[in-house]
Parts: C-alpha cells; structure tokens; sequence
C-alpha cells in the first residue's frame, strides 16, 4: 500500500509494514529531548512512576539542552539547569550540554542539528512544541508534555496516532527578497493556526529542494503553528551533506509513494509570492508588507529557533551593512556557534558582528531568550505598548513578554528593513 | 473516575493560547513543591486579556485576587484551545485551579494529549459552538457515560463528542495508570 515519507517512518517505527492514518500505534523513540523549563518536571514525574532509583531506557537516546531561562538572574530559573546537572550526573547522560561550561549550546532544535542528532528516517520527541523543527532532515520530530516524556525515558515507546498529511508544494526559483519564513507565513494565512491540527506537513517542489538546511529548517519550525503534529521534507544530497558532515550513525532515506493518500495538497509558485507578515496576535494573521508599509515600529528582534540561525543574520546582514538602524535591534543568535560564526562569516567583506554593531544593533548571549518572554530581567523582553518586528514563531498576546505589546512575525529580511527605517518596510526598497 | 461533573462555567473565546493560559515568565516554579504548585492556580488564565475573560460579558476574574483556586470548574472555549507551547504547565494549572473539564470545538494536539495523559481535566469536543450558548456563571452538569452536557441555568442539553481511542486512558486516569493496567509497565 502506497504510504507518505511520515507513515514510512512511523511504520518503521512501530516495527510495521504499513500504517494508516488514524490508527494509534505504539512507536520505538530514537532521540527524546528535554530543556530547562520541561525537563525537571518530566524527571520528577520519571522517579515519581518508575521509581527513585530507576534508570532511563537508553542515557545515549536522551538529549539534555538547557536554552531557555539562562541569562537570568531569577532563582527558579537556576534550579532547573540544577535540577537538569544532577539528573544528568544521576544517570550518566552524555548528551548533557551545561550551561556555563564550554559544552553549553543554545536553543534545543538548532543546537540538536548542528550535533548530527537529526537523522534522517528516525523518530524523534521533544518536551518542546517546536521539535517538529528536524523534520527538515527526512524524519518524523514531534512535542509532547512532560507525563508523555516521562513515560519515554521509562520505556523508550510512546503512542501516537498516525496522522493524514497536507502536501505544500512550492514550484520555481526563490526570488533574493523571498525567503522560507514568507512561505511559512503564507501557508499559515491560508490554512489558519489550527488547518494541519493532528496532520503532518509534508513539503516538496523546486524552491523547496533548493534551500539550504537552515531555511528548510525554518519551515517545519513553524509546522506547530498550523497546528501540525510534524513537518517534513525528504532528505536529498543537501541534506545527507549536512548530516554526513556532523554525524557516523546510519541512517535510512524515506520518500513519500507517487500514489500516496493526502489529506489535500497546496501549490504555489514562489515568483508570485511575495515578503509577508503575520500581524498581532496570531501567525495566521497574514497581510503583505506593502499593504502594512509605514506602521511604526519600536522594536526589532532578529533570534529564536526559527530566525537566529546563520543563514537569518546573513539574510539581515545583506540589508544592514552601511545602514543604522533606529529602534532598538536586538541580535541574538541561536546557539554558541551561530554566535562565533557572526564573528568569522563576512558578507561583502565584513564580519557580520561587524555589520550589525555598526548598525547600531545589540548583539545577545544565545538562548531563546525574549521569543518566549522569560523572566523581567530577559534582553529584548517587550515591554508596555512596544510594537515589535520579530523574526520569531508565535505573536499570541504576551509571548514576548507585555500583554498589551503587538508583535508582528516577519522575515530577517523584514526584520533588518524595519529596524532601519523604524517601520515596517518592504525589505525590495534596500535590495 | 467520575461519572457526573457539575460546575460553574467560565466561558472564553477561540485559539486560547498556553501563554494566556500560563504565561512563561510562571513556569520556572516547582511542579512539585506543594508550595509553589499552588502559584500555578493562582496564574492559571492569567494571560487571557481582560476583555475577554469570562464571556460574553468579559473582564469577569477567574481567579479572585488572592486565590489560588477559581469558582469556576467547566471550562468552555472555541475551536483550537491549547495552541501553542508543549508545556503541561498549562492543563496542570487549570487542574490546580479545580478545573475537571473543558469542553472546546477543538483543541492543539499536545494540550489534548497532554490533558489525557497526564489526567489533568477531561478534554471534551463539540460540534456545536457552546462558547457562544452558555455564559459564564451558568450552572452545568456533564454525564461522562451519557456524553452531554446540561445547562443547568438555562435547561438545555447538549451532545459532546464520544472520547473515542482515549477513552481507555481517561478512565484509567492517566498514561501511567493505563499502561499498568495493560500490563505495558511494571505495577507499582
Ligand atoms: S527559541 Fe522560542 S520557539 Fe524556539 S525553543 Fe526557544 S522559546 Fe521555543
């Protein structure tokens, strides 16, 4: 029976020959990953179920990437990464990444990448709603609460109802002004924050396969923002480059069957499309640049797992070098790498660190710092009415932090176009 | 489990978040700690904007200042409730603040499935849009075996959608508790 890329993984997962969608199936769990905020609780509820002493299925499955709360002087917040270091300690857990030390990383979803823990064909769940991120890499990565993840460390399964899939298919060659955020941002107006609910998000076509990871990566971010259970796109060479260069684990490619079922299929076609946002307070609140044009900014924030990586701040960089910006920009990338690359990677001859301090740009300490809000004391945290151009995922009423803050979700593009100007521009006026 | 759930209802809009429901800045207290878990209820909806808090009317509490727990135990909402981050921060505060049920036209997978799992409040759907049919305050009572929900104030009924495949799971309280009985985990 002809299956999609995702029932491929899952039957494998599940040590099955087909699956449908819509069964529940019981699946073998390759990597489980937890962070700050979510992985104490899911240790307690660990020791509280299986028992004090009890060991987790696999310490080399379990991926331990303190990101959130780290550059904080709240006390809470340092007793998580304590109560993080002693379960890692406790159980041996090598792929532990310490704030502090020099294994520290960053954000859980770049970081998980950059260590090769993404492989394509594999299964993979988070404590975090964005672990649908990998499903760049041709496997299935999906969130889940803490009860689910406690059950995993204790048995290494979980179960999961197969999910039908949507199709995107995006035909052409990306226009410089386009990038994977606007697709993204495109598929959420149309489809709305609850269209691919329980469904994966699979996605392919020319513009697609021309990405480079990070790009891809963008993509499937914000799967979650559809609702999805997971986002997903084969592995091709680019992709095995990617994964060959970090990592000596097998792995197995999976493609979707030409007569596989979907729930339905989008395509379009990127020369048509162009730079977009989502406005306050929903990512489905779509509305192109041009038609929001000249509303005033007070802040822009270029970071997260969906817009702090490399390829984001080269993009921001194209637009700032030999600008200034007037509102208060906040860079901030995603992990301890992105950040050293800031300082080697030139565009046009200059560092990017270089291009953005002569902006005028604030350049952060990595961690998800205000995607989320955080703690008061957390760099680019919104405050009061701010109105912020974010190249972050999520715009809901306080997530970066003031309740009455409006936030709008752009490209880094958009994002860099914006802090110069001070309103939201088209990023095509400094192309 | 119980068979009937009868409370006060507190009715909200759609798409409600996990960050209207506990906002982030809240979730670095102890799960555990008896004395921080309480923090939980008192936040619990707290990121709703005031507006829309307890419909139709709006800017109705649902939590008093100074408590921990809400009057309110039936929570009735839109399509989408839930969206948002994985955190069971998030149905574990609404059980904190003596929520048993929220009844919604539909919810993000991981708020559901996190509801079901971690035992925290039963996740019920419907295909009609209740948030717009009850008030908040209205007196209700759901029959868990019937599949209604009754609208004591104003004496209509209404259907929910049958638990379906998670029913097992809700009944036995939780994951856990499942997986024991299916003898998928050693018994405690
Ligand atoms: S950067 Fe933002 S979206 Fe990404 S993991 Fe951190 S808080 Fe979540």
């Amino acid at each position: 029976m002809a299956q999609t890329i995702t029932q491929k993984i899952l039957s494998k997962a599940a040590n099955r020959k087909f699956v449908d969608a819509g069964e529940s199936v019981w699946l073998n769990v390759d990597i489980l990953l937890t962070h700050d905020v979510c992985g104490p609780p899911t240790f307690d509820i660990f020791k509280q179920e299986f028992g004090p002493d009890a060991k987790v299925w696999d310490p080399k499955k379990v991926v331990v990437l303190p990101d959130h709360y780290i550059f904080t002087a709240n006390e809470h917040a340092h007793r998580n990464i304590d109560l993080l270091r002693q379960f890692a300690k406790e159980q041996q857990l090598e792929h532990y990444y310490d704030v502090g030390t020099d294994r520290y990383k960053g954000v859980c979803h770049v970081a998980l990448a950059e260590e090769g823990f993404n492989l394509p064909g594999t299964v993979l769940f988070g404590t975090d709603s964005h672990t649908c991120t990998s499903g760049a890499f041709g496997m299935f990565g999906t969130g889940i609460g803490n009860t689910d993840a406690a059950f995993i460390l204790g048995t290494g399964k979980l179960w999961e109802k197969v999910p039908e899939s949507i199709l995107f298919t995006f035909d052409g060659k990306m226009p410089a002004y386009l990038t994977a955020k606007d697709l993204i941002l495109q598929i959420l107006g149309d489809i709305t924050t609850d269209g691919a609910t329980y469904r994966a998000m699979e996605f392919d076509g020319e513009a697609i396969f021309s990405l480079p990871m990070e790009e891809r990566m963008t993509l499937t971010n914000m799967a979650i923002e559809a609702g999805g259970m997971n986002g997903i796109i084969a592995a091709d060479s680019i992709a095995e480059s990617y994964v060959k260069a970090r990592s000596q684990k097998p792995y197995e490619l999976f493609q979707s069957d030409p007569d596989a079922r979907y729930h339905s299929k989008y395509r379009y076609d990127v020369s048509k499309l162009e730079p977009v946002v989502a406005q306050p307070h929903s990512p489905d609140n779509r509305a192109t640049v041009r038609s929001v044009e000249g509303t005033k900014i007070t802040k822009s924030y270029i970071g997260s797992c969906t817009g702090g990586k490399l390829t984001d701040f080269v993009m921001a960089a194209r637009i700032l070098k030999g600008q200034r910006v007037s509102v208060t920009t906040n860079i901030v990338p995603a992990t301890v790498k992105v950040a050293r690359d800031l300082e080697t990677e030139l565009y046009d001859g200059q560092s990017l660190k270089q291009i953005f301090e002569d902006a005028g740009c604030t350049i952060a300490l990595p961690s998800c710092a205000a995607c989320l809000g955080g703690p008061a004391d957390t760099v680019g945290r919104s405050v009061d009415n701010d109105v912020v151009v974010s190249t972050t995922n999520r715009n809901f009423p306080g997530r970066m932090g003031s309740k009455h803050a409006g936030v709008y979700l752009a490209s880094p593009l958009t994002a860099a176009a914006s802090a110069i100007t001070g309103k939201l521009t088209d990023p095509r006026d400094f192309l | 489990m119980e068979t009937i759930i009868q409370g006060k209802a507190y009715v909200l809009g759609k798409n409600i978040d996990t960050d209207q429901i506990i906002p982030a800045e809240h979730l670095v207290y102890s799960l555990s700690d008896p004395e921080e878990v309480i923090l939980y209820g008192k936040y619990a909806l707290s990121g709703v904007p005031p507006e829309q808090g307890g419909l139709p009317q709006g800017n109705i509490l649902f939590i008093e200042e100074g408590s921990c727990r809400s009057e309110f135990s039936i929570i009735i909402a839109g399509p989408n409730f839930g969206c948002g981050s994985s955190r069971e921060h998030a149905p574990f505060a609404l059980k904190v603040a003596g929520v048993k049920a929220i009844v919604a036209e539909s919810y993000a997978r991981i708020f559901y499935r996190n509801c079901v799992d971690g035992g925290f409040a039963i996740p019920y759907e419907t295909a009609e849009p209740l948030n717009q049919l009850i008030k908040t305050g209205d007196e209700l009572k759901i029959d868990v075996e019937a599949n209604t929900i009754e609208n004591l104030t104003s004496k209509v009924t209404y259907k929910l959608n049958p638990l379906g495949d998670v029913f097992n799971i809700v009944e036995a309280g939780g994951i856990f508790a499942y997986a024991r009985q299916e003898h998928l985990m050693p018994q405690s």
